[in-house]
């Protein structure tokens, strides 16, 4: 009896405690909206969210390309890429839809990399619509086994945005700034650097979540399980 | 700032918080679970955009957007590891397919 009420009673009591919390938040929260817009001027971009992702907080979103290429790593140490996810598949119907949408989604996200900088857009949506279409790709049997075999490209790919970040704040560091700390006058050039490595690896990281597992290298020869 | 639309919202993101919090925690299938921990997030993010869009002067906050936006995609990877490991664990388990009712 008290297994099988004791679930909802825990939702309903967060419930409750989470709206009594929210009833005592300020009408106007204060947050950093101020301080925010105030620097827009100097972060090198016009976009505010991006500047805060960027270059305000670009900590922040350097773990989080940590976090993803973790992730990525974490999946293709598990177990290696099904079979299934990769049989060849040869749906004329879908292969002519991606004839016409995997160039629609490519200008697609490089456009949404490019007004970033001063519209909502950025790396990560960028990121997204790249790796939706490598799995679209991957889905249509676009993407042959030779491809995914050399393993040592797909891991520079899995990285590079994660060290182009890292090697371009570093570079700050010998110019004696801190960290990350972009020179106002290069920060949108800098900003746009940063962007297009995380792209390339946000799309490649999200399509390697899809794969399941690592591809294996070498010869590219089928693994067990093919029909 | 008009007070009602906000606190829908808010609360609205501690609703899907709580039945996602109910969700991880029950016995359900592994998949039902990670689901479960979506509909969780998706209403931490709820409660920031509102908090950002009720920011003062008018002008939405960027940085909760920012902070979504970064949740957004750890909550995508964190779903393709569960989702990896949960494969995992099935072809450890052996060829069972069905993991609960």
């Amino acid at each position: 009896m008290i297994g099988r009420i004791s679930g909802p009673l825990m939702a309903a009591v967060v419930f409750v405690a989470l709206c009594w919390a929210m009833l005592g938040l300020p009408a106007e929260p204060a947050g950093l909206g101020r301080e925010a817009f105030g620097a827009l001027e100097r972060s090198g971009v016009t976009n505010p969210v991006t500047a805060v992702l960027l270059n305000y907080r670009a900590y922040d979103t350097l773990l989080e390309l940590a976090v993803l290429v973790l992730a990525a790593v974490g999946v293709w140490s598990l177990r290696t890429m099904p079979a299934s996810q990769f049989e060849q598949r040869c749906d004329p119907l879908l292969a002519a839809l991606l004839r016409f949408l995997l160039p629609l989604l490519l200008v697609t996200g490089g456009y949404l990399l490019w007004i970033g900088s001063s519209a909502p857009g950025g790396a990560f949506q960028g990121g997204a619509l790249f790796g939706g279409a490598l799995v679209l790709m991957l889905l249509g049997g676009q993407v042959s086994r030779r491809a995914l075999a050399r393993t040592s490209l797909l891991r520079a790919g899995l990285w590079f945005g994660l060290l182009l970040f890292c090697g371009v704040g570093l570079t700050m560091t010998f110019g004696g700034r801190a960290f990350l700390e972009y020179p106002p006058e290069r920060a949108g050039t800098l900003i746009l650097l940063i962007e297009c490595g995380a792209t390339l690896s946000i799309g490649m990281i999200l399509a390697a979540l899809f794969f399941g597992g690592r591809p294996e290298a070498g010869s590219g020869k089928s693994h067990e399980g093919e029909q | 700032m008009s007070g009602t639309p906000h606190l829908l919202f808010l609360f609205t993101g501690a609703l899907l918080f709580a039945l996602g919090l109910r969700g991880v925690f029950s016995t359900a299938p592994p998949l039902r679970r990670i689901i479960a921990l979506n509909v969780m997030s998706s209403g931490v993010f709820l409660v920031f955009i509102a908090l950002a869009a009720a920011a003062e002067g008018g002008r939405p906050d960027p940085v909760p957007q920012a902070m979504v936006l970064t949740g957004i995609v750890v909550a995508v990877c964190a779903n393709g590891l569960a989702l990896a490991l949960t494969g995992a664990r099935r072809s450890l388990d052996g060829t069972g397919e069905e993991e609960g009712p």
